[in-house]
């Protein structure tokens, strides 16, 4: 009996075996293009260590110190503090209101491919399953390939300053990530449970029930935590074109060259971050 | 029960992994299939399951032909049928208890299916079939942590809660050892028996097909080699069903030399030296 696990990977696909001249090329090509980008971008290490660069440096890091703790300014700070952490929550529940439905026409397994549709015609399959899947991948597509940062400047022209173009900016940004690694997470599930559920009778909602979403939902939790860290720190950015938070702060400071708040308001910022990383993690364990 | 007629089964890269297979296979009867990997068992059990369509060929369950089925009526066919696979294919994430009633999908409606996740719908019936499978006081335990002799007992407590007419053991005793492999075949033997269920298997060991079943078949490149009583079933036939198959056929030898991988279990086979 012990030889039949030996015996049943041998039928697989020989090509699989052959030794492919891909890593070399692909190394190849990697030291090149980074030779060639070295001059194209400019790197100059020597700029950095030039007389008028370290003089800027040296002022830039004297000037945080030390940080300004005074309980007026920490007082002031309350606010955009917590505005950071509003703008990311809001942010991300709006990505996740445009990244599930997108996300889930986006999947294959659910729209036209694999064991759900073993019966659908075909043209049923292109009209009502891959045509909508092409178009959701490609407005996904849109929403993640325009950096958040260029989002919150169109929304910061079109609904004024403050945090509500910042939430937008977020949430068009990461309903594009989240839908898109939705429907790869839902399209990465092991199908074998699935076609189990299928040959005993279940009908295709309760293939989904019991075969896709409990395979799928840990990662998918995950994933979206890990967005949200991502959006506190994007939240800070965002406030440099004026979407509000600690970023807005941040920029004031940097103009009035009190570099004393901008270590305040970074340490703040960096309280914040490793707060949240810790709340996703716990959650992360719990779920996984 | 089961009418095959002339059945073909052709990959979509040309492979041919059913080549001709007529057979009839009536109510309550236990079967066993043999042969050499890739012969093509598992296509024409995943046939017999209604998963796959076959190329050519018909396939009709008690007496209805399955291409002519409607989407309703195979979904009702299909729930007739029990499959326990290789692996186990249970999701592992979800505890036992919903694994088990899974079985009940093909009756439940969707909101009692839903439901259930929240609060198990009939968790006394899960109880009762693990234990007749010899597990019992698993249920809520996490189905990824329990070992794989374990988790093939699940599957097999998700056909019982099922209750299907067919039970189809593709390779079911595969991944676990001999004494345990002895367990779950009389333990699916006799739980056929009690409930008149047919029961098909396929099976690597030819040891444990020619104790366990009345009656033997051999599957060779997609073609019926032999359909046999076990007794009937000679070490020739078998040298013919496994030939040019390296480790079938040190399987073959290592019964020649008198070696009883499963002890007392299984009977000495007719026809080999002793």
């Amino acid at each position: 009996m012990a030889r039949d696990s030996t015996a049943a990977p041998a039928d697989r696909s020989p090509a699989s075996a052959s030794k492919s001249a891909f890593p070399w090329i692909f190394t190849a090509a990697f030291a090149v293009s980074v030779a060639l980008s070295l001059r194209a971008a400019q790197v100059d290490p020597r700029l950095l260590v030039e007389s008028a660069a370290l003089a800027n440096v040296v002022k830039f890091v004297r000037g945080m110190f030390p940080p300004q703790l005074s309980r007026e300014f920490l007082g002031l700070m309350l606010r955009p503090a917590l505005e950071t952490v509003q703008i990311s929550v809001m942010g991300t529940a709006i990505a996740i209101l445009i990244g599930v439905p997108l996300g889930l026409v986006a999947t294959a397994s659910l729209t036209w491919r694999g064991v759900l549709h073993e019966r659908a015609s075909r043209v049923g399959r292109w009209a009502l399953g891959l045509v909508p899947y092409i178009l959701s991948r490609a407005v996904l597509s849109v929403f993640r390939s325009i950096p958040e940062y260029v989002w919150a400047f169109m929304f910061v022209r079109a609904v004024g300053l403050g945090p509500f173009p910042g939430v937008l900016a977020i949430g068009v940004a990461y309903g594009g990530m989240l839908g898109k690694v939705y429907s790869e997470i839902l399209d990465s599930v092991n199908p074998r449970p699935l076609e189990t559920l299928q040959a005993a009778g279940a009908s295709r909602l309760g293939v989904v029930l019991y075969g896709l979403v409990p395979q799928a939902l840990p990662n998918v939790i995950a994933y979206t935590l890990y967005r949200w860290e991502c959006a506190i720190r994007a939240s800070a950015i965002l406030g440099f074109v004026g979407a509000g938070g600690l970023g807005q702060q941040i920029e004031l400071s940097m103009r009035m060259f009190q570099f004393d708040e901008v270590l305040t308001l970074l340490a703040i910022l960096f309280v914040l971050v490793a707060t949240v990383d810790f709340i996703s993690a716990r959650i992360r364990a719990w779920v996984a | 029960m089961y009418e095959l007629r002339g059945l073909r089964k052709v990959f979509g890269d040309g492979s041919v992994a059913v080549d001709d297979i007529s057979l009839t296979v009536g109510r309550g009867e236990h079967v066993a299939f043999i042969g050499p990997s890739g012969a093509g068992k598992t296509t024409l059990f995943r046939i017999l399951n209604l998963t796959l369509r076959p190329t050519e060929g018909t396939l009709a369950l008690d007496g209805r032909e399955v291409a002519a089925l409607s989407d309703a009526e195979l979904r009702r066919a299909r729930t007739r049928i029990g499959t326990i696979y290789q692996q186990q294919n249970l999701v592992g994430r979800l505890r036992v208890v919903h694994n088990v009633l899974a079985g009940n999908l093909g009756r439940w409606s969707t909101l009692t299916a839903l439901s259930s996740l929240v609060r198990p719908h009939g968790a006394a019936d899960a109880g009762r079939a693990l234990a007749r499978v010899g597990i019992p006081g698993k249920l809520y335990a996490r189905t990824d942590e329990l070992s794989g002799g374990q988790q093939q007992r699940v599957a097999i407590a998700r056909v019982l809660v099922q209750d299907p007419d067919i039970i189809l053991a593709d390779e079911p005793v595969s991944s676990v050892d001999p004494s345990l492999a002895v367990t779950i075949v009389t333990l699916l033997r006799d739980l056929s028996h009690e409930s008149r269920k047919t029961l098909l298997m396929n099976l690597h060991s030819v040891e444990l097909a020619l104790t366990y079943f009345p009656r033997i078949v051999g599957i060779r490149n997609g073609r019926v080699h032999f359909d046999l009583a076990p007794g009937k079933v000679s070490s020739e036939l078998l040298a013919g069903l496994y030939a040019g198959h390296r480790d079938e056929e040190a399987q073959l030898e290592r019964i020649q030399d008198g070696e009883r991988l499963y002890g007392g279990a299984c009977r000495p086979l007719a026809g080999f030296g002793q």
